[in-house]
């Protein structure tokens, strides 16, 4: 029972977006205006580590919690690809990632999104050049979203995500 | 009728050619069916029994007299039934023996073997019945041995020879019991059992439940069962499932309801505690094992001890003096006798079917068959939807009029079979819980996924005739789930004749009982069913049609090779259980890790054997094995060798007999 | 021949309201997580996402792949068919009793696991196996809890337990009534793989039970199945609200007794929801091999509810 006092006594604690929260997010290229209006409420996340240190991961799985609730947007992780609508990537992708990416983005259903986080999956970040590294995210799959950071924060990656299904304005990458 | 079977046997033995003797016998064998299926039907909707009485045959052991009543042509229908469907497989199973004398000699025996069958319920006094009865085991046991490739087909024979014969031993001693040296016709046996005290009664009940309940298969008596069947070649096996085993019901239902005078309470808790044991046993076996034929003959004496519970509660009512309750015990294992004749006899036929395919008996080895055999996966999910009795199939019919049963038993009768009858609707329930698991997964793990071995990824299709031999039985399954009403006003009408109160069960297009306002609408349900799964798909097949893409493989977590090794085997899906009835189990394991000789952290190879401990034979059988090893080595040592000792025995065992023949006179 | 309208009708309400319980219920925990949390459509707006996506299938699937989900939402709906939600009345019990109900959803679940073992994977099988398991386990439980409640009721139809109950509220009085209320809940929250049973939000595929058997699923046939499985929820709910505490159900069509048992039906769903989603809160999940040990809790606590049933008659 104690449990249940100390939920009464905590409450609300979802902070809203603050004013740059959309910083380092651009889109890769023009996103559907069908596919955004059919995501718009609602939208499945499949996140994939293509080699990552976890440092992207630890942001990532802030977002489920209870300050910055992605639920309330209509978001919400899935386990298998088949049911996802989005591909969360991070990481440089090795070179043992790069099939398993692959056949992760083509087990999802269309229409589909892909959202690289991180400057690992924008440009392979520290691990550029690196034996074990194949290329960045969109030499494997094409990305749609870029959220740059070393590590991006939780706020970021939302962004990028509510930047996805147009509900939150972002610039085109150049 | 016994003509045709015998024309059969004949012509298998002196037919010209090999293929000719498989066509003719198997005709002959369907004729015979055809025959025995007019008279039961006949009988059954006649109303009054059919007798033939052959005075000059065997006449100083009592004659040969067939009487069919209405129990009878129940058990009668029963092995018509199942023995047509059998003959008309037989006709491309056994194909590949036409050139050998083997083969001559199975379509022979089998016909002598439904002969045999069709004597049992016919059988009018107590020499035909155990002449039919022995004949049965005889022919039985040939045909189990009949393959000389298998290893442990010999074996198999020898269990069932020896704990057939020893039920044999146990229904004579019963049987002249109940008929005191007086004549054998079963009238005279009715009017001798009613003046015989409660004592020898008594020993007459444990007598025919060990007689009875060994050919059935009741736990502990089923050691045969799992060997047997297994070995027979698969039409054998069918009939000898479907059919055989139901005549130890029916010798139990004769004996108790027919035969012997109403007695105590206390028989029908013993059966129905047995039967419920038995259930459980059968199906926590079947669900665990990974051969196919074994797997469905642990399902036969899951269902002959649902099929036991009936008749444990009719008895048990009886003595407890509700008779309209025991009336329904009565029709709930008539019922189910039916049922499950029907669809075991498919899923045996499907499992010869595969198993001709396949070239394997392992469940293991199998995978992705539905592709390679479709018709054959269409039949087999009706018998496996049927095994888990689901609704609408027919073994739902039988499982939910067991429950009713069981609730009509608890809510009327004396508060001392408040613990028995709770108990046994839990048991029924948890057998019907793990042959649904059973079923889903001897359907799932053989025909869904990918093949496991090329084996199973080139499996041939089965014969015409035998998709033919198994479309009979799908079809009865689903008529009889459709419409139980076809059979269940018959089957009341069975125990009325018995003597029993007629049955509070209204039977038309639902199945209701009035008293307490359960009802079962079997058709009106399956019409709902398909209804709202086509307004579904009505619904929804503009998306799908619209907008679907084939993909090579199945999400598996991106590895590079979708190999079947991945996929779930049949021990694997049986896991869970194993776990949680271990104590039953008894699990055994051996793992073996073979290392590199440079450093044991580089492993080459691991080996894992896991084995269910055959615990209920150590407990039962080994000591009683142990024992008779015993005394035949200490009759052993009269074989001196001598001649003067042998012959000093003769005088010997003359003088004891005299002396003997003198005490008892 | 309102009787199969006022049937029809109900069904139709519980398929129909089938993802708002689902919704309500995460609401609720995700405010007793301190979280906003989406608001009680947000289920049916995922329903209708995914229904507009494309369809992917593997080719190492069959035709029972496709049969699946159709069986699941037709045995489903047929099973929501018999339950009494607004109204008493014999009508739904033309089709069948609480045994066939227990069968129906049976058979949605042998189905969905064979749609498991179909495409070959892992996982697949894995849940099936788990799922079949749990439903075997459980049927005991409901035997005799239904046992329990023929018992008082004298039948095992459900209009006769709801009716009698209304008509007699001294028979809820007994220690049997709460025991086989007890015993039904942890059987419901096993078939309709809640915690502690199964996590219907987790994403380790080692902890899956329902979720595991769906993972091939996309597009249409995932919303379907999602859709049984939330209609399921509901049934089970309305089940154990109108088995063991019906008053307030109306007994004729007139508009204030129906009016009265449509105000009494969501005010006690959305309690029964409330204790769900707080139980959730509270516990974590039961290892799988520590959950026939929790259906064997059960199993007791149905027995001791039909032994107290015979003695206390």
């Amino acid at each position: 029972m104690r449990l249940f006092t100390k939920i009464a006594r905590t409450g609300i604690v979802t902070e809203s977006l603050p004013a740059g929260a959309a910083d380092g997010v651009s889109l890769a290229r023009d996103i559907e205006v069908r596919t955004r209006a059919l995501f718009g409420r609602a939208l499945a996340i499949r996140a994939v580590d293509a080699g990552s240190c976890n440092g992207c991961e630890i942001e990532i799985s802030g977002l489920p919690g209870p300050t910055y609730d992605m639920e309330r947007f209509g978001l919400h992780f899935v386990a298998s690809p088949r049911h996802a609508d989005l591909l969360l990537v991070t990481g440089p992708v090795t070179r043992n990632m790069a099939v398993p990416l692959r056949k992760a983005y083509e087990a999802m259903a269309d229409p589909k999104l892909v959202l690289a986080v991180g400057d690992c999956a924008h440009s392979c970040g520290v691990f550029a050049g690196s034996y074990a590294v194949a290329g960045p995210v969109a030499s494997i799959i094409p990305v749609d979203v870029y959220v740059k950071g070393c590590p991006p924060e939780p706020v970021q990656i939302l962004s990028g995500i509510l930047a996805a299904i147009g509900a939150v304005e972002a610039p085109k990458a150049r | 009728m016994f003509a045709m079977f015998g024309a059969g046997a004949l012509l298998a033995v002196v037919a010209p050619s090999g293929r000719s003797a498989r066509w003719s016998s198997m005709v002959a064998a369907l004729l015979g069916t055809i025959f025995a299926v007019s008279l039961a039907a006949l009988v059954l909707l006649e109303g009054h029994a059919w007798s033939l009485h052959l005075a000059g045959v065997l006449e100083p052991l009592g004659g040969v007299a067939l009487t069919v009543d209405s129990l009878g042509a129940v058990f009668l229908g029963i092995v018509g039934l199942t023995g047509a469907p059998a003959a008309v497989y037989a006709l491309g199973y056994v194909r590949s023996l036409d050139t050998q004398p083997r083969g001559r000699m199975i379509h022979a025996v089998f016909n002598l073997f439904l002969a045999s069958l069709c004597l049992v319920p016919a059988a009018g006094n107590v020499l035909t019945f155990l002449v039919a009865w022995e004949l049965m085991a005889l022919t039985s046991y040939v045909l189990v041995v009949s393959d000389p490739t298998s290893d442990d087909g010999a074996r198999a024979g020898l269990w069932y020879a020896v704990m057939t014969h020893a039920g044999f031993a146990a229904l004579l001693a019963a049987f002249l019991t109940l008929a005191g040296g007086g004549a054998t016709d079963f009238a005279s046996v009715r009017a001798h059992a009613s003046t015989l005290p409660s004592s020898q009664l008594t020993l007459v009940f444990v007598l025919a439940i060990i007689g009875f309940g060994s050919k059935a298969g009741l736990v502990p008596l089923h050691i045969w069962l799992p060997r047997a069947h297994p070995a027979a070649p698969s039409h054998v096996s069918a009939v000898m499932s479907a059919a055989m085993v139901k005549l130890g019901v029916y010798g139990a239902l004769r004996l108790f309801f027919d035969l012997m005078p109403p007695g105590p309470g206390w028989w029908g808790g013993v059966v129905l505690a047995a039967g419920v044991t038995t259930a459980i046993a059968g199906v926590l076996y079947s669900v665990a094992d990974t051969h196919a034929k074994r797997l469905l003959a642990y399902s036969t004496i899951e269902n002959i001890g649902l099929i036991f519970v009936g008749v444990g509660f009719a008895l048990l009512m009886r003595g407890y003096g509700y008779a309209e309750l025991a009336t329904m015990g009565i029709v709930v294992c008539l019922l189910h006798t039916v049922n499950h004749a029907a669809f075991k006899t498919l899923l045996f036929l499907g499992a010869g079917a595969v198993i001709h395919g396949t070239h394997s008996a392992s469940l293991e080895s199998y995978g992705g068959l539905l592709r390679r055999m479709p018709q054959t996966a269409v039949f087999m999910l009706i018998g496996a939807l049927s095994l888990a009795a689901l609704p609408p199939l027919n073994g739902f019919p039988s499982e939910w009029l067991t429950f009713q049963m069981l609730v009509a038993g608890v809510g009327q009768s004396a508060s001392q079979l408040a613990i028995l009858l709770p108990l046994a609707v839990a048991g029924v329930a948890l057998t019907a819980g793990l042959a649904a698991v059973s079923a889903v997964r001897l359907f799932g793990i053989t025909f869904l996924a990918l093949p496991r071995t090329p084996g199973a990824a080139s499996a041939d299709e089965a014969p015409r005739t035998m998709r033919l031999a198994m479309a009979f039985p799908a079809l009865l399954s689903v008529a009889l789930g459709l419409a139980p009403s076809l059979v269940v006003p018959r089957l009341a009408l069975v125990a009325t004749d018995l003597g029993l109160a007629p049955a509070r069960l209204n039977a038309g297009l639902a199945l209701a009982l009035p008293a307490v306002g359960s009802r079962y609408q079997p058709l009106l349900l399956a019409g709902l069913i398909a209804a709202a799964a086509a307004l579904t798909l009505v619904l929804v097949s503009r998306r799908i049609g619209r907008r679907s893409r084939h993909a090579d493989d199945a999400w598996n977590c991106g590895r590079l090779i979708h190999s079947p090794r991945a996929e779930y085997t049949a021990a694997s899906f049986a896991e869970p259980l194993g776990r949680v009835f271990a104590g039953f189990y008894r699990p055994t394991q051996q793992i073996r890790i073979e290392v590199h000789p440079v450093s044991r952290y580089f492993v080459r190879s691991v080996g894992y054997q896991g084995t269910l401990a055959p615990w209920l034979e150590q407990v039962f059988y080994v000591p009683v094995v142990a024992a008779v090893r015993r005394m035949a080595r200490r009759a052993g040592r009269l074989q001196t060798g001598s001649i003067q000792f042998y012959l000093a025995l003769l005088p010997a065992a003359l003088v004891a007999l005299l002396l003997l023949s003198t005490w008892l006179r | 021949m309102e009787q199969p309208l006022v049937v029809a009708l109900q069904a139709l309400l519980l398929v129909a309201l089938g993802p708002a319980v689902v919704g309500y219920v995460r609401w609720l925990k995700a405010r007793m997580q301190g979280r906003r949390g989406a608001d009680i459509l947000q289920p049916y707006r995922e329903l209708r996402k995914t229904f507009a996506k494309e369809m992917v299938v593997a080719r190492s699937t069959s035709w029972i792949f496709h049969l699946a989900p159709f069986v699941l939402v037709a045995s489903t709906t047929t099973a929501a068919m018999l339950v009494p939600v607004i109204v008493i009345g014999p009508s739904a019990d033309a089709l069948g009793d609480l045994f066939v109900l227990v069968a129906l959803l049976m058979l949605g679940t042998a189905f969905l696991a064979l749609g498991g073992l179909d495409p070959g994977t892992a996982f697949g099988g894995m849940g099936s196996s788990r799922e079949m398991t749990i439903a075997a386990l459980t049927e005991p439980t409901l035997a005799v809890s239904v046992l329990a409640l023929a018992l008082t009721s004298g039948s095992t139809s459900l209009g006769a337990i709801t009716g009698g109950l209304v008509e007699t509220p001294g028979r809820a009085l007994g220690p049997g009534h709460v025991l086989a209320f007890a015993a039904f809940f942890i059987a419901m929250l096993a078939e309709a793989g809640r915690l502690p049973v199964d996590n219907p939000s987790t994403h380790l595929e080692l902890t899956m039970v329902h979720e595991a058997m769906v993972l091939e699923y996309s597009g249409p046939y995932l919303a379907l199945i999602e859709w049984a499985a939330a209609v399921r929820l509901t049934l089970l709910l309305t089940l154990a609200v109108n088995l063991f505490f019906p008053w307030g159900m109306a007994r004729s069509l007139g508009p204030m007794p129906l009016a009265i048992a449509a105000a009494s039906f969501a005010g006690k769903v959305l309690l029964l929801g409330a204790v769900l989603a707080a139980l959730e809160t509270r516990v974590a999940k039961l290892r799988l091999f520590r959950v026939p040990e929790l259906l064997a809790v059960s199993f007791t606590l149905a027995l001791l509810a039909a032994a107290s049933a015979v003695f206390v008659r």
